[in-house]
């Protein structure tokens, strides 16, 4: 199932199942231990289809985000592998972009220079980078803020700048962790329509870690559930909201509020525990 | 009517002053004239008849300024106190960076600058003599032991301290060893890198005093150790004075070229 509607509606995002080039990114069997000898994940395995959102849910201390770190080649497994396009992750790569929590904006680079600076680092000459950050920056809806420093935007505006830049290195695999944890609420709402307008003219495979069961359902093709001590995935379901209609009457469908309440039903049962 | 235009115009007064007494530059000048108003004041009670008042001692400095005694003698002091600060500008930033960047250089330079830090400078400055005798050499060395700590430690603390979440986004970004430490340690530890250089120095200026109070009389120091000696206190007040405004003025002019070369952000506030 893929997203069908009128926003979310991309060119390439078919269903895995037929692409003969397997899924974009396979985890297998991933651990790791922290020092100290904290296990954090207890072999995480799940397969990203191709072109689709997928994300990682789960409650705090669950791993999610050192999953995605593993991913990014940020953080070393203990043991287990990932798998790109079929090539071992030794390391960050071209192939894949990330957005950070905490927006990991430079403050004494302006949001131009913030959004080039994956092209900078990758000696892309100073005209040609310029041009392609514009047309982020115009993208995400900053246009006119181009000059401006990161203490000066919002932190909505600010993730805007983050995921500007990663979309700017133009890499398959788009990696977001939490996004919109520090944005508030109507704001997120907000951000995570445009996210699904942008990414439906864009061929992305995206995985994203959210702790918001309702986020997870509006925005993803796949959910993974990770339950914790240590992280295992508990279950991966494809919600397939259907996605014709505005946002609202998507968030007031029963299919939507029943994807929200099932996901609920699988993490309660490990919260209780 | 004419009631009414007065309270008018009593207001406009009050507006103005209350303006005025939230615009920087006026609270800003308030506080050095007070301070200087308190001397005044000290001055003419009088403390001791070897305190001058402010008046005395700015027209001493007047005359001094005017008959060149002050630009020869900071000429003389300028050599051992430029050379010193540029050594330890280059070599104490270089040192803190390596120290910030290497955790073996750290084990191996940390509790020497801490050590060297806590120490009393003013007394290790006369043992420089018995090292290098009492010329220029030992003068630069006496504004590099006292500016070198700070200079050392602030560096390495800006370096080490970089955001994790920055060093993450520049690899995830692909960024070369070079390219992060140019492109994003030393940009993000330049707020703290910078004050240690401003401290830095100031404290050099207290070594290059230190060195010609204590090793050789020559430049500014002698001018102090003279005029003292022949008794003429506004003059000797007056070198003391100009040593805090040339200081002050240097740490203001290093901190205008770190917001426009590292933190153009800083502007936009």
């Amino acid at each position: 199932m893929t997203r069908s509607a009128s926003i979310t509606s991309r060119p390439g995002a078919g269903d895995s199942t037929q692409d003969a080039r397997g899924p974009a990114v396979r985890v297998v069997d991933l651990t790791k231990d922290f020092p100290g000898g904290v296990r954090a994940l207890g072999g995480v395995t799940f397969d990203v289809p191709r072109g689709e959102l997928t994300c990682i849910i789960g409650p705090s201390g669950c791993g999610k985000t050192t999953t995605l770190k593993i991913i990014a080649g940020l953080v070393e497994a203990t043991s287990g592998r990932v798998e790109v396009d079929g090539t071992p992750v030794t390391g960050p790569g071209p192939d894949r972009a990330f957005v950070f929590q905490d927006f990991a904006l430079m403050p004494w680079a302006t949001v131009l220079r913030n959004v080039a600076f994956g092209l900078e680092l990758r000696g892309v000459p100073r005209r040609e980078r310029e041009e392609t950050a514009r047309e982020y920056v115009e993208k995400v809806g900053l246009t006119g803020f181009e000059d401006a420093y990161p203490h000066q935007l919002s932190g909505g505006m600010r993730q805007r700048v983050g995921l500007a830049r990663a979309l700017a290195v133009d890499a398959e695999i788009l990696l977001m962790d939490e996004p919109f944890a520090s944005v508030d609420e109507q704001i997120r709402r907000k951000f995570q329509e445009d996210l699904l307008r942008l990414l439906s003219h864009e061929e992305k495979t995206v995985i994203f870690v959210t702790h918001s069961i309702e986020e997870a359902v509006y925005v993803s093709d796949q959910v993974v559930i990770l339950t914790r001590g240590p992280g295992r995935v508990s279950k991966a379901v494809r919600p397939g909201v259907d996605r014709s209609g505005d946002s609202d009457s998507i968030r007031r469908s029963e299919a939507y509020l029943d994807w929200v309440e099932r996901i609920w039903g699988e993490l309660q049962g490990y919260l209780e525990k | 009517m004419e009631a009414g235009s007065a309270v008018g115009s009593v207001r406009i007064r009050a507006g103005r002053a209350a303006a005025g007494l939230t615009s920087p530059w006026v609270l800003k000048s308030a506080s050095i004239l007070f301070v200087l108003g308190l001397w005044q004041w000290a001055g003419t009670v009088p403390v001791s008849i070897a305190f001058p008042s402010c008046t005395e001692t700015l027209a001493a400095l007047w005359d001094m300024l005017v008959d060149g005694t002050l630009a020869s003698a900071y000429a003389e002091t300028a050599g051992p106190l430029i050379v010193g600060i540029l050594l330890t500008g280059v070599g104490g930033v270089l040192a803190g960076l390596v120290m910030g960047l290497s955790r073996r250089a750290e084990w191996l330079g940390l509790p020497l600058f801490i050590v060297l830090q806590a120490s009393p400078s003013a007394a290790i400055v006369p043992l420089i003599t018995f090292i290098y005798g009492i010329g220029f050499t030992a003068k630069v060395f006496a504004v590099v032991l006292l500016s070198a700590p700070v200079i050392v430690l602030n560096s390495y603390r800006g370096i080490a301290n970089t955001p994790r979440s920055l060093l993450e986004m520049s690899s995830a970004f692909l960024a070369s060893r070079w390219q992060r430490i140019w492109k994003v340690v030393i940009p993000a530890g330049s707020g703290l890198i910078f004050a240690g250089l401003r401290l830095g120095v100031a404290q050099g200026f207290t070594g290059a005093i230190l060195a010609e109070l204590i090793i050789t009389p020559t430049g500014v120091g002698d001018l102090i150790t003279y005029y003292r000696s022949v008794a003429d206190y506004p003059a000797m007040f007056a070198s003391i004075l100009s040593i805090i405004v040339v200081a002050s003025v240097s740490v203001t002019l290093l901190q205008r070229a770190e917001q426009r070369l590292f933190r153009p952000e800083m502007r936009a506030l």
